[in-house]
């Protein structure tokens, strides 16, 4: 297929509570081996998907941190995260597990109309 | 971009984030997303402020499910589904804030 | 122009697969084309042909499936997400070796590339979910 297109994943909810988080990381790993223009945005309790410092064991269920490291393995390096998500909950940029471009609201916004297919999760 | 927003604006912050983060466009309220488009909602003035930079939509068939159908904020157009489907058309591009 | 629609939730839970039911049926009713309905998550549940509501209720199921029929509609089920929730067509059952199937007429299971692929190939890609 030869198309490009700007696809955008929208994180916001937070990880482990609800599948959502993970199936959002199996499609954006899908989406750049059908290499697609593909970026993720974080905000609102999203930006929790990215704390560091996941410890899964005591729920018995497999935590997927590691695969936020690996996404520059597939080309994908556009993590956008939302400031003002972060300032709310007591999280700055050095609390990520992987490095991330923290931009305002309105830049998000200005990402997000640049883009062909936005998903939501 | 159309933003379709189907939560509640007293239970979940779509309608919120969408306002403070979108840069225009239109938006479409849904399912529980409609009552962010009724009279004397706790959001009702910041959806009336926010009228110059967003058309507001909202669903027809979910606002009269709910009884709410003669209580809608002024300056909100309501749609059919076909309605719906032509918003979706008519812009480049849509996200459902889940 | 070329509409593809996901699916996030269930039946008879959540709106979503009522509102994706409705909208998906005026898109063809417009005479604009569906490329594609994908079920994804929870969605996959709307796929299980051993539903039965009560006689007063809209059964969710049978209506994607008649609506699949009439339109020539691609409804694909996420394997992995069937999988986990118990989805089974033929080939699935052999290759796991369930003793049963249950995917509904006009649902096929397939991977999560044909989401994507729903959202290269289509015009505008809409997601119904909680």
């Amino acid at each position: 297929m030869s198309d490009i297109k700007k696809f955008m994943f929208v994180n916001r909810k937070a990880p482990y509570g609800t599948i959502y988080a993970l199936e959002s990381l199996e499609v954006v790993l899908i989406a750049a081996a059908f290499e697609q223009d593909v970026s993720m945005a974080f905000l609102d309790d999203g930006v929790y998907q990215l704390k560091k410092g996941h410890a899964t064991k005591g729920i018995e269920v497999k935590g997927f941190e590691k695969t936020y490291g690996a996404l520059e393995d597939y080309d994908v390096t556009k993590l956008y995260v939302d400031q003002e998500s972060l300032d709310a909950r007591g999280l700055t940029a050095d609390d990520m597990c992987v490095p991330v471009e923290v931009m305002s609201r309105a830049e998000l916004g200005k990402k997000m109309d640049e883009q062909d297919v936005v998903l939501s999760f | 971009m159309l933003h379709i927003i189907n939560k509640s604006p007293l239970d979940r912050n779509s309608l919120e984030t969408v306002l403070t983060t979108a840069t225009g466009g239109s938006i479409l309220l849904i399912e529980d997303g409609v009552y962010g488009a009724t009279k004397g909602n706790a959001c009702e003035g910041k959806l009336k402020a926010a009228m110059g930079k967003f058309k507001v939509y909202a669903l027809q068939g979910d606002l009269e499910a709910r009884g709410f159908a003669d209580r809608v904020t002024d300056g909100v157009t309501t749609v059919d589904y076909a309605g719906f489907v032509d918003l979706v058309a008519d812009s480049k591009t849509n996200q459902s804030w889940l | 122009m070329k509409f593809s629609i996901q699916v996030n939730e269930g039946p008879y839970t959540h709106q979503a697969s009522d509102s994706a039911y409705q909208f998906t049926k005026a898109v063809l009713e417009k005479g604009h084309e569906v490329f594609r309905v994908f079920f994804y998550h929870d969605g996959v549940n709307n796929a299980t042909r051993l539903t039965t509501p009560p006689q007063d209720d809209r059964n969710i199921v049978t209506r994607w499936s008649k609506l699949s029929e009439q339109y020539n509609l691609d409804m694909v089920v996420c394997v992995a997400a069937a999988q986990r929730r118990g989805i089974v067509d033929d080939g699935e059952a052999k290759r796991n070796g369930k003793d049963a199937t249950n995917l509904a007429p006009g649902f096929r299971i397939s991977g999560l590339g044909q989401l994507v692929e729903a959202g290269i190939q289509s015009d505008r890609l809409v997601t119904f979910g909680d």
